[in-house]
């Protein structure tokens, strides 16, 4: 097969109308798993976070966890989905050495959640903002399976591979998985649809608090189905479905590749092949992965192990009662209480500043000192270390009070960055890194005179411009007196003493 | 003292244990005496636990010693159809697959049996994965009827039936998927239960059909049938398809053994043609002696009950084809073929061919067809409106009888190797046990005589609605009283003909 040309991408939505759809699936970040109660978690030897439950030995039965299904009916409130009054477990049934019983417990054809939506916000090339309202078709549960290492072979698949090994730990882990309806009409803003869809998703699913939602790390998974049309045309394309997408970015790109190369497809006279696709990270383009020539047949059948499940309305309205203030809410309320432009809380939410500002101001400092911190010095750091902000090594609580300090005048802005430098090395607090750095602002006049006069005296010319009224050159007696104090002073006191000496 | 130990009733034995007649080391040796003697003919077992069976026993004696209190299975023995998980004995579900196996972990009933200080003897012969009825399909080679070696004991739960009634064991444990216990209980000339569906606890009881498998008792009287009943019902929360309600109380009901004013409804698809004469004969004279005892007989029809070894046929393979999966050589039991030439999945195909026997498969079969996509509506779906048919069915007889009854099986033990080549032939012996699979509810078997043609034993089948066990088990005690009194002894006292175990040692 000749790889097809990619069609340069503004080309394609010229003449091509896209549909998008995803499948994300979350790892619920219950204590135990699924159906046993082994602990749900990450890492530990192999093999050793298991039970005969998790592990599928014969006789073993699997018995769900109620807080698993609380959170997947808290993300199916969340997301203004219907919750079934009545619904089952079904049996995935495939062969593969990591699925335990060689069948998974998901669900089929009576999904918990139903028939939902969530709104995303995307700016196109001219700063319009777009709201587009995304349909979520069902949010289901279901087990993990646990994880193959192919040892040996070049591609590290199971084909070619000298033996494999088989980690059970994350067998049955709880997963929901969200499934979106066709996401039509967006036209060129499809990539970003998908991005900010994802975006949204994971903040409302961080706001629950029933995953850390880490793509990175898996936790959260998204699979990207795309077709294109040709302008104006009733009938849907074939999809493919690309995998392997593992950041937000990603999404972003998975999608724009996909329509470049369906629509260099289509250009040359071919036909999409309804397929699996992998999303390369590097290049940032698909490759084939298999081709779903006959669907798999799962034959799917409701799980005997296990009762309906019937969640009753007063726990579902219970449940809607516990939920926090939702991301949009939030930044709606946050935008107003601190009076941002729709930039400064776009500029906070590309920055994942949002929750550290909040933190920050209520932590004690002002909102626009915890943004200035944050967006400012703070986002720097992490851009030259490449690492979120987030991750950075210092507390909300800590760049507030550091704020404070600065408020205070106890500390200059020079000074400031200097603690900082303190906190993230883990020197300790503000505090602790102002005394052993002895970096408080020298406030003393008696200190301070000394090195005034010492300014004026290895500055004449410019004393006599400031004695003839030229105040403004102050300025460079400031700056020589800063530099003698190695920043120490406290800028505004040192020219009140200059132009009291000269005045 | 001079009585034989193996020839007392569990009942019998607790008492004599209680009141320090007898030591639960006298009375386990006793039976893994008898299993010496004995098991060589019949074959009921698959494995022996001497050893960890007199450590029981020792260790229940020294407690009794001690003055603690003690219920009423301590130091009476047990035989574990080996289906159940042991942690101290290998566990087959009588297939090569699982040859050798030891599982990590006990069954709850397991848990449950040694909680209550019963002496677990070992385990017992099956027909593989618990598909079968007659315990030819063990990998391990059949088991024996003690009334006539040549024939079989039923099964799937024929080790079980033929331990209880080789004197081997006083009680056993066994599951009725479509009448696994009843019919080897029938078959063997003892009682045997299947009780509500999710009264007891599927933890570690490797599945055949998740929706209708059922562990339950099997003794030679109604009684001891409650008593093990009771040391292992009740609710496990390691089974979500256990029921939470509170268990029947079925010894209660086994010592209250009176059937005046209760109604009683004849089954009218569950005899007639299909059905030996000497059968029918049998199960005509059951119903006149509860009707002389005051019970109020009445014909009731089950229409939808003709359907049930078609719909049973569909819904069983499909849950084994999946429940069997997990035998695919990656994690325990047999591994053929993995000499570095072959693929993983090679070595699944080459396991499974190996490991599971003709009927296993011919299951698997089944079941993957029923299930696959565009045949599902026709058959999975299909048998399952078939099978809400049949529960509403036996609702409406409810409506009008408090119990039903039926012949448990349509013939007596037939000879080995007589159906082996005919699977509908061997289906069919569960023609009148597996409505109440389907539909839930408790039903049991408890001997009604011989079959005038062929002196082998009849047992008559008594269904109760769903967890109504305890009228089940009520009517059959008082059903076994009046047949002893008029036969002056239990049926098995009979089991002396030319070709049965008694016969056979007489002649020693």
């Amino acid at each position: 097969m000749t790889t097809p040309t990619l069609v340069p991408y503004p080309e394609a939505v010229e003449r091509y109308d896209p549909t998008i759809g995803l499948e994300t699936h979350v790892e619920l970040g219950t204590r135990t798993k699924l159906f046993c109660g082994c602990p749900a978690v990450f890492g530990g030897e192999p093999n050793t976070q298991t039970c005969p439950t998790c592990l599928g030995l014969p006789g073993s039965l699997p018995v769900p966890s109620r807080t698993a299904i609380e959170y997947a009916i808290k993300i199916g409130l969340a997301l203004n989905c219907s919750i079934a009054e009545w619904c089952r477990f079904a049996r995935k049934n495939y062969f593969y050495p990591d699925m335990p019983k060689d069948f998974q417990i998901s669900q089929y054809d009576e999904p918990l959640c139903t028939d939902g939506w969530l709104d995303v916000t995307v700016e196109d090339e001219n700063g319009a903002e777009h709201q587009v309202r995304v349909g979520i078709e069902r949010v289901h549960m279901e087990e993990d399976t646990g994880k193959s290492l192919h040892v040996g072979g070049a591609t590290g698949r199971i084909h070619g591979a000298d033996y494999s090994l088989v980690d059970y730990n994350r067998a049955g882990i709880p997963l929901v998985e969200i499934v979106t309806k066709p996401i039509t009409g967006t036209g060129a803003l499809a990539p970003l649809v998908a991005r900010a869809y994802v975006t949204e998703l994971r903040d409302v699913l961080r706001s629950l608090g029933v995953s850390d939602v880490r793509m990175e790390e898996g936790s959260l998974r998204c699979d990207v189905n795309t077709s294109i049309a040709p302008r104006g045309s009733a009938v849907l394309g074939t999809r493919t479905e690309t995998k392997n997408v593992n950041s937000l970015r990603s999404v972003e790109r998975a999608v724009r590749s996909e329509i470049e190369r369906e629509a260099g497809v289509l250009d040359a006279g071919g036909t999409v092949a309804l397929e699996t696709r992998h999303f390369h990270e590097d290049t940032g383009i698909t490759t084939s992965g298999r081709i779903k020539e006959e669907s798999e047949d799962y034959r799917y059948f409701p799980e005997p192990d296990l009762v309906p499940l019937a969640p009753p309305r007063e726990w579902v309205e219970q449940i809607r009662r516990t939920l926090p203030e939702l991301p949009s809410a939030r930044r709606a309320r946050l935008q107003a209480e601190w009076g941002l432009s729709d930039k400064d809380l776009a500029a906070l939410r590309n920055a994942e500043a949002i929750d550290l500002v909040a933190d920050t101001v209520t932590a004690g400092a002002s909102p626009a000192d915890a943004r200035k911190w944050w967006l400012g010095e703070l986002s720097r750091r992490a851009h030259e270390t490449s690492t979120e902000l987030s991750a950075l090594a210092i507390t909300p609580a800590q760049v507030a009070r550091v704020a404070a300090l600065v408020g205070s005048g106890a500390l200059n802005d020079k000074l400031a960055r200097q603690v900082l430098d303190g906190v993230l090395a883990g020197e300790g607090d503000p505090d602790e890194v102002v005394k052993t750095r002895n970096l408080a602002v020298v406030s003393d006049d008696g200190a301070l005179l000394t090195a005034v006069d010492e300014a004026i005296a290895a500055n004449p010319e410019v004393a006599a411009k400031i004695r003839d009224g030229k105040i403004a050159a102050a300025g460079v007696l400031v700056g020589a007196v800063m530099k003698a104090t190695r920043g120490k002073a406290d800028a505004a006191r040192v020219r009140e003493l200059i132009l009291e000496r000269l005045g | 003292m001079s009585t034989d130990l193996t020839r007392l009733t569990a009942a019998e034995l607790s008492d004599e244990l209680k009141a320090k007649n007898v030591s639960a080391a006298e009375v386990t040796q006793a039976h893994l005496d008898r299993i010496a003697r004995a098991d060589g003919d019949v074959h009921a077992f698959l494995h022996v636990a001497a050893d960890q069976a007199l450590a029981a026993a020792a260790d229940i004696d020294r407690r009794r010693a001690a003055g603690e209190q003690l219920g009423p299975l301590a130091g009476v023995p047990v035989a574990l159809k080996d289906v159940l998980t042991t942690v101290d004995m290998p566990t087959t579900a009588g297939s090569k697959i699982l040859d050798g196996w030891q599982p990590p972990y006990d069954a709850t009933i397991t848990r449950r049996l040694r909680e209550a200080g019963a002496i677990i003897l070992g385990k017992t012969n099956m027909d593989e994965f618990a598909m079968g009825s007659s315990t030819e399909n063990s990998a391990f080679g059949p088991s024996h009827n003690p009334w006539d070696l040549d024939r079989v004991p039923g099964g799937s739960s024929g080790g079980s039936a033929a331990a209880v009634a080789a004197f081997e064991a006083p009680l056993a444990v066994g599951t009725d998927t479509g009448g696994s216990i009843r019919q080897p209980a029938s078959v063997c000339g003892i009682t045997g239960v299947k009780p509500t569906y999710g009264g007891n606890s599927r933890y570690g009881l490797i599945a055949f059909a998740s929706s209708l498998d059922t562990p339950g008792p099997l003794a030679r009287t109604v009684l001891d049938a409650a008593l093990l009943q009771e040391a292992i019902s009740g609710h496990d929360p390691m089974d979500a398809t256990s029921i939470p309600e509170a268990a029947p109380p079925v010894v209660a009901a086994a010592r209250q053994a009176d059937v005046a004013g209760l109604r009683i409804g004849v089954v009218t698809e569950l005899s007639g043609e299909g059905y030996q004469p000497g059968v029918l004969a049998r199960f005509q004279q059951a119903v006149e002696l509860l009707e002389s005892l005051g019970a109020k007989v009445t014909e009731v029809s089950c229409p939808h009950f003709v359907y049930a070894l078609s719909a049973y046929y569909l819904i069983a393979p499909s849950e084994c084809s999946s429940n069997l999966a997990r035998f695919d050589a990656m994690r325990y039991g047999l591994r053929v073929g993995d000499d570095g030439t072959h693929s993983a999945e090679e070595v699944m195909a080459l396991t499974r061919e190996a490991g599971f026997g003709a009927e296993v498969k011919r299951r698997i079969m089944l079941g993957t067809y029923a299930l696959s996509s565009g045949y599902y509506d026709a058959y999975y779906g299909k048998a399952q409106q078939v099978r809400t048919l049949i529960a509403r069915d036996f609702e409406a007889a409810f409506g009008q009888a408090d119990v039903l009854v039926s012949p448990t099986t349509p013939t007596t033990a037939f000879k080995i190797g007589e159906r082996a080549d005919d699977p509908m032939a061997m289906y069919l012996a569960d023609l009148a046990t597996i409505p109440s699979n389907l539909a839930g509810n408790a039903a049991l078997s408890v001997p009604c005589g011989l079959a005038p043609e062929d002196n082998l034993p009849v047992g008559l089948q008594i269904m109760a609605p769903v967890l109504a066990d305890d009228r089940a088990y009520r009517v059959a005690a008082a059903a076994e009283a009046a047949f002893t009194e008029r036969w002056g002894h239990p049926l098995l006292a009979d089991a002396t003909g030319p070709n049965s175990l008694s016969a056979k040692e007489t002649s020693r």
